[in-house]
């Protein structure tokens, strides 16, 4: 049974719509991440799990009780926010004593609870610390301490990395799923950004529009977008819209007019499917005009002119204009090609998926 | 060129204010200037002259219950006005600083109009009222502009930490305004305390403020005891205006 579920809630600001019908579940110990552009209702999501907005309908249920009416400050979840919100007239220790004194803690509990959270998230000796005499990095873990202390049913998370310089960012992502896993405590991140999602999760739902497109393993979406704005959004940059398929050898048969092509069935049989195909840049491979490609691959190629290419360091990329329009490829070369030149593009079939 | 320029409208701006404390010494029963000797004289008057004692100890009560007043009404609406976003803030806005842009003598005659003539108040009752109404803008507007630095994403974070909307009103914003409140009962003080032109219409027999009372003397009277009174008030006001600097800085006094 899942921890967590939203169910058919609608959110509108302003009588506009941003969440409707809108279902979402999670697991206890488990890691979500809500992944999609700015403005697709991710922070709208999270605010109302943690009570922070009323749903017009629907029900929001955790732990098998209803919550929907429960207030924000009798839900014990963490919140973790993109501005930290630390309390700036407090010291790094009273914030993160907040919450415990809150419930009445004797404050010898409180102390040795605060200061064995500041050494979890290694803020040790920064106890006395107004929260502006820090740095972006260890505001954001004061922020984490204060929202864990509280052992909270919960954690919540908006953004939290996005005001941090990229090299941090890594570090951080990474300690908070250590924590996150060390504590197994249930969490709900949201970020627009694909590889900290990827990262960190064992879910990831991709959102759009106030819909969720996708809710599957990193891995799995990775591999298997199962539609166009999510192939688009995680780096399928190549479509192919096919005319027909058939199911029934061993890979799927499609066609374009008198152009055939093959991708390979997803192991388990599910996905795939859709006439749109979609592949990454990484994936295409450019070959030599009349190069041999080997048997077993005839189909899933086109023939093309090189438009541009562009160096990337570890790669090349080139923009190459066939019938079926122009595609993007990346590869790794000793003597690239060079704008004008002829070449083969091939569409590995295992590489090669379907979306709606 | 332009430095002399400056220093003309220094002198013009502070000729009278040196001219004034130099002649509050004068020894004479006539003010004059420059001034025949050195004496405190004038100084102990004030303090002989019941009258100024008795409207020095009025203007202060009405100041700070007024101040008082206004903060119980100002504080809540400057958070409301700052915190949510809602129909008609724009023009909530605007009335709470009307007071600021309506001429005082106007508003003076609306409320001995309507507070005394109308309902019959009791002049101290309209005093406190008219003095309320005049530091309310202020008191808004400043700390309007202290909740303007404030990120209420805090707020909710008290919340999500177990605080109610109370505690958390208390316990974490009230402490971050704390200086432009303080302020704010300054700026409002000096406002309430040197008024002149509601005060004119609002004070009666036996009832009045130091300013008016100060108006009253010279029309009688030409002796430096006003000079004196004076300086003490620029002294205080130069002090208090120095508080303030320091808890909203400068900034505050040039925008209006
Ligand atoms: N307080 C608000 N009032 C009105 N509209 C809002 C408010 N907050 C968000 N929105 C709108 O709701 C939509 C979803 O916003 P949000 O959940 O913040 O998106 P995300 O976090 O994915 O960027 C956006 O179109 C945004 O403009
Ligand atoms: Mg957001």
């Amino acid at each position: 049974m899942s921890l967590l579920s939203l169910e058919h809630v609608s959110v509108a600001y302003d009588n506009r719509l941003i969440l409707e019908d809108f279902n979402l579940s999670l697991q206890k110990g488990q890691l979500l991440s809500l992944l999609g552009p700015s403005g697709c209702g991710k922070t709208t999501t999270l605010r109302l799990i943690a009570g922070f907005l009323n749903a017009e309908a629907g029900n929001f249920m955790f732990s098998g009780k209803d919550y929907t009416k429960v207030p924000v400050e009798k839900r014990n979840f963490g919140f973790v926010f993109q501005s930290y919100a630390l309390f700036p007239h407090l010291s790094v220790f009273d914030n993160v004593a907040f919450g415990l004194r809150l419930r009445k803690l004797k404050e010898a509990e409180v102390k040795k609870r605060v200061n064995r959270m500041l050494e979890t998230v290694s803020l040790g000796g920064f106890e006395k610390r107004l929260p502006g005499a820090l740095s972006g990095g260890q505001r954001q873990r004061v922020a984490i301490a204060r929202a864990l202390v509280i052992e909270p049913d919960l954690l919540l998370f908006d953004e939290p990395l996005s005001n941090l310089d990229a090299n941090l960012r890594v570090n951080m992502r990474v300690e908070i799923r250590r924590i996150q896993q060390e504590l197994g405590i249930t969490t709900v991140y949201v970020s627009h950004d694909q590889e900290e999602c990827f990262s960190i999760s064992d879910q990831v739902a991709v959102m759009n529009n106030g819909k969720i497109e996708q809710l599957d393993h990193p891995a799995n979406i990775f591999k298997y977008p199962a539609s166009e704005f999510v192939a688009r959004f995680i780096g399928f940059g190549n479509f192919i819209a096919f005319d027909g398929r058939n199911d029934e050898g061993a890979d799927i048969e499609l066609s374009r007019g008198e152009l055939k092509f093959q991708a390979a069935k997803r192991p388990g049989g599910e996905g795939n499917t859709g006439l749109l195909g979609a592949i990454r840049p990484d994936d295409l491979q450019l070959l030599g005009a009349g190069a041999d490609m080997g048997t077993g691959t005839e189909g899933n190629a086109l023939t093309g002119k090189v438009q541009v290419s562009t160096y990337l360091g570890r790669s090349y990329q080139y923009q190459v204009e066939t019938e079926l329009g122009v595609f993007t490829v990346n590869q790794e070369m000793e003597q690239p090609f060079i704008q004008g030149q002829q070449v083969t593009v091939y569409f590995p079939k295992e590489k090669l998926v379907l979306v709606q | 060129m332009l430095s002399l320029y400056t220093l003309l409208v220094f002198i013009f701006l502070l000729g009278p204010l040196v001219i004034i404390s130099i002649t509050s010494f004068e020894p004479g029963t006539v003010l004059k200037f420059p001034p025949e000797g050195f004496s405190l004289k004038w100084y102990k008057n004030i303090f002989e002259v019941s009258a100024f004692m008795e409207t020095f100890r009025t203007s202060i009560v009405i100041s700070l219950l007024g101040n008082l007043l206004a903060l119980l009404l100002g504080v809540p609406a400057a958070y409301a006005l700052s915190r949510y976003r809602f129909h008609g803030r724009d023009t909530l806005n605007a009335v709470f600083l009307s007071p600021v842009l309506i001429p005082g003598i106007v508003l003076g005659f609306t409320l001995l109009r309507y507070l005394i003539v109308v309902y019959n108040l009791p002049i101290v009752a309209g005093l406190l009222i008219g003095h309320t109404v005049i530091m309310l803008p202020f008191i808004i507007r400043v700390i309007a502009s202290s909740l303007e630095n404030f990120d209420f994403a805090v707020e909710e974070a008290a919340q999500s930490l177990g605080a109610t909307r109370v505690y958390t009103f208390f316990k974490v914003v009230l402490p971050n305004i704390r200086s432009g409140i303080l302020a704010a009962i300054l700026i409002a003080f000096l406002e309430s305390f040197n008024n002149v032109d509601i005060s004119v219409f609002m004070t009666g027999p036996g009832i009045s403020t130091l300013p008016i009372q100060m108006l009253t003397y010279v029309q009688n009277y030409f002796d430096p005891t006003i000079a004196a009174i004076s300086v003490i008030l620029m002294v205080l006001t130069a002090a208090l205006m120095f508080i303030i600097e320091r808890l909203m800085g400068f900034a505050y006094f040039t925008k209006r």
